[in-house]
């Protein structure tokens, strides 16, 4: 590629005509301080628009979600030793969240005042388990991660139990904390 | 008269614009002779790019980046806009052409050992967009905005969670905050519509600069060794004397492109884009996430990973690949170009292949999950309509044993078929298998009765091959009577 045509550039090495003969340490400096003063403005103005940007994006980050009570039915409509999956919704979700505001939990009665609920997600990476009633074991469709019904793994990749729940029972309701999606 | 005064106005508008002087070149450069169907991938790659820029465009028209309806956007794209059906189906499979095309392209730089010296930042800057390539794909998939969607970015959060120190935070910074929600979709826009492609822009303009300026590699010649100190001039001086203009040779190029935009668009149309069905919502659970055909491969290593070292393998994998991938050029920058002088370079593209491609046909069949979807088992199958072998089948069913295990064809591929099972195993020996689990099998003392497992057993006993069946029934009996 020829850049001979066009003209425009090219002449910045040669020193000022005015100045014949090699420049002085003053020239030198000032050209040095001129570069400069190219530079830093830009890199100021790169920092004054960058951090707030960056701030933005990750902003999610700075707001985390508080824990709620959230009401997911009544302690009679669940019978002892079963387990089952309760849906509930976001409390505070962005007004276009739509059914991604949705969230599940399997809840499982122990006794006549004992409740425990998991964590839908695989301990391994986060897929949803699925429970099989008749075999009485969670199954993760993506490794094959198997959970006992107390949670505690049974077979497959999982590392660790399955997460769980804050429980309590209020006015005859069984409430449960939300909570973030166990990472990790 | 005309034409004169035409050639004047073109001529004041490149005296005043230099376009000419830009664009020219790239036209009329010369380039090796030898150039030819070997050379039309990587344009075939950039022509997907361009399908993909300008139908992607075009279905912005009417998808809405919103997480309560984007789906809905695109079901109407699908179903009821004029041609929205194609549009989503050219942008599919223009997705799967170029990065199949990425493949080939650098499948074919690399057996002819076009990267060489001086063209090492050529090979550097395809890697580039390689890597955003991949990323334009997964997140792409993304904006499909479906069950398998939103699954998929919890496993990736997941994954990037299992990162030292800053796990948590890149999880959350990628859903967006510590659940999915409407802030998700968001981020995954904006990549795949603005950041991604601003960068393959770049990358591709990269890319062009250093074909220009390097030159097109000629066609490998054995004996002909690329050295530092003599390549550029002999390169040149080879030009001179046999190169052609390259416009003379990009006939091929607009010939191969021209059928791949053909194939793309008639695949669309008979195909359509992959279906959106299960809505985005995480409570939702019935669902198995996968991404798409071209990504399937990967999935398939990281799901094989070896569980001890599953940590070491997602994020060092991908680390470990690109690393390899970039160093190419730097560990033999000269040398002989030619494939039948470079056996253990062929060998690796050949291993490279044969990953590939194996994985992927892992990652298609995916056995290792289990069958949520197994099929009840049938009479003839089970070979008795009561008794303790008939029971055995229902436990068989009823304990999931069957979404693990194959009998006959029905079932899960994840453990051991056990179709012939009793020709394996003795009585006592099933027992404690099934009483005590394995590493991928849950242990089901606690979970059965005697009565279940008794049954159980005697099912699987007579699991035998056919010429077997007969003589073993009668001692399948007994040996049930005496325990």
């Amino acid at each position: 590629m020829s850049t001979s045509c066009c003209g425009g550039h090219g002449d910045h090495d040669k020193p000022p005509v005015e100045h014949a003969g090699p420049p002085t340490a003053e020239e030198i400096n000032r050209r040095k301080f001129l570069a400069l003063l190219s530079i830093v403005p830009g890199a100021v103005a790169t920092v004054a628009i960058g951090v707030p940007v960056a701030g933005f994006i990750a902003g999610p980050l700075f707001v985390p979600q508080k824990p709620e009570w959230i009401s997911v039915g009544p302690v009679s409509q669940f019978k002892v030793g079963e387990t089952v999956q309760v849906n509930y919704r976001d409390p505070s979700p962005l007004p276009w969240a739509g059914v991604t505001a949705n969230s599940a939990a399997y809840l499982r009665r122990l006794s006549e005042t004992e409740f425990v609920a998991f964590a839908v997600n695989c301990s391994h990476l986060g897929c949803p388990v699925r429970w099989l009633p008749s075999a009485e074991l969670f199954m993760c469709p993506c490794h094959g991660g198997v959970y006992y019904k107390d949670g505690s793994v049974a077979a497959g990749p999982p590392p660790h139990a399955l997460s769980k729940y804050e429980i309590r029972i209020e006015d005859g309701q069984v409430q449960l904390q939300t909570r973030e999606i166990p990472i990790g | 008269m005309i034409k004169k005064a035409i050639l004047g106005v073109l001529q004041w508008l490149e005296d005043r614009t230099g376009l000419w002087a830009l664009i020219g070149p790239s036209l009329t450069h010369l380039a090796p002779r030898d150039a030819k169907w070997w050379y039309v991938f990587g344009s075939a790659t950039l022509l997907c790019f361009i399908i993909q820029v300008v139908t992607g465009v075009a279905l912005m028209f009417s998808y809405v980046p919103s997480a309560g309806e984007a789906y809905q956007s695109l079901r109407y794209i699908t179903e009821v806009a004029p041609l929205g059906r194609l549009m989503r189906g050219m942008h599919y499979f223009g997705a799967s052409a170029m990065v199949l095309l990425v493949g080939v392209h650098m499948g074919q730089v690399f057996l002819h050992g076009s990267y060489k010296f001086p063209r090492e930042m050529n090979w550097v800057s395809g890697m580039v967009l390689l890597v955003f390539t991949l990323g334009m794909g997964f997140t792409g998939q993304l904006l499909r905005w479906d069950s398998n969607a939103v699954w998929s970015i919890v496993v990736g959060a997941e994954q990037a969670g299992r990162s030292p120190v800053i796990g948590t935070w890149l999880a959350h910074f990628i859903m967006a905050g510590d659940n999915i929600g409407g802030a998700t979709l968001g981020r995954f826009f904006a990549l795949h519509v603005f950041i991604l492609p601003a960068l393959v822009f770049a990358g591709i303009g990269l890319h062009l600069l250093l074909v220009m300026r390097h030159g097109i590699a000629e066609m490998p010649k054995a004996g002909q060794v690329v050295e530092k100190e003599t390549y550029r001039q002999e390169y040149h001086d080879r030009l001179e004397k046999t190169g052609v203009p390259f416009w003379q040779l990009a006939w091929r190029d607009s010939v191969f492109s021209m059928i791949i935009t053909l194939v793309i668009v008639a695949l669309a149309w008979h195909f359509g884009p992959p279906t959106v069905d299960v809505p985005p919502d995480p409570s939702i659970l019935d669902t198995s996430p996968a991404p798409d055909f071209y990504l399937l491969w990967y999935f398939a290593v990281l799901a094989l990973a070896n569980s001890n070292m599953e940590d070491y393998i997602i994020l060092g994998a991908p680390l470990l690949i690109g690393i390899m991938l970039f160093v190419i050029p730097f560990l033999s920058p000269t040398g002989e170009r030619h494939p039948s002088r470079r056996p253990w370079a062929v060998l690796a593209l050949a291993a490279a292949f044969l990953f590939v491609g194996a994985f992927w046909v892992a990652g298609i069949q995916m056995n290792w999950t289990p069958n949520f979807h197994w099929k009840p088992l049938t009479e003839k199958v089970i070979g008795a309509t009561e008794g303790p072998v008939y029971r055995g089948a229902q436990v068989f069913q009823a304990k999931s044993c069957i979404a693990c295990h194959l009998i006959e064809d029905d079932g899960g591929k994840k453990g051991p078929d056990l179709s012939y099972v009793g020709d394996r195993l003795t009585y006592d020996q099933m027992v404690i298998r099934i009483n005590t689990g394995g590493i991928n099998m849950p242990a089901f003392a606690g979970n059965m009765t005697s009565s279940q497992l008794t049954d159980l057993v005697a099912f699987l006993q007579s699991r035998k091959r056919d010429w077997a069946v007969k003589e073993t029934e009668k001692k399948g009996a007994e040996v049930i009577g005496t325990h």
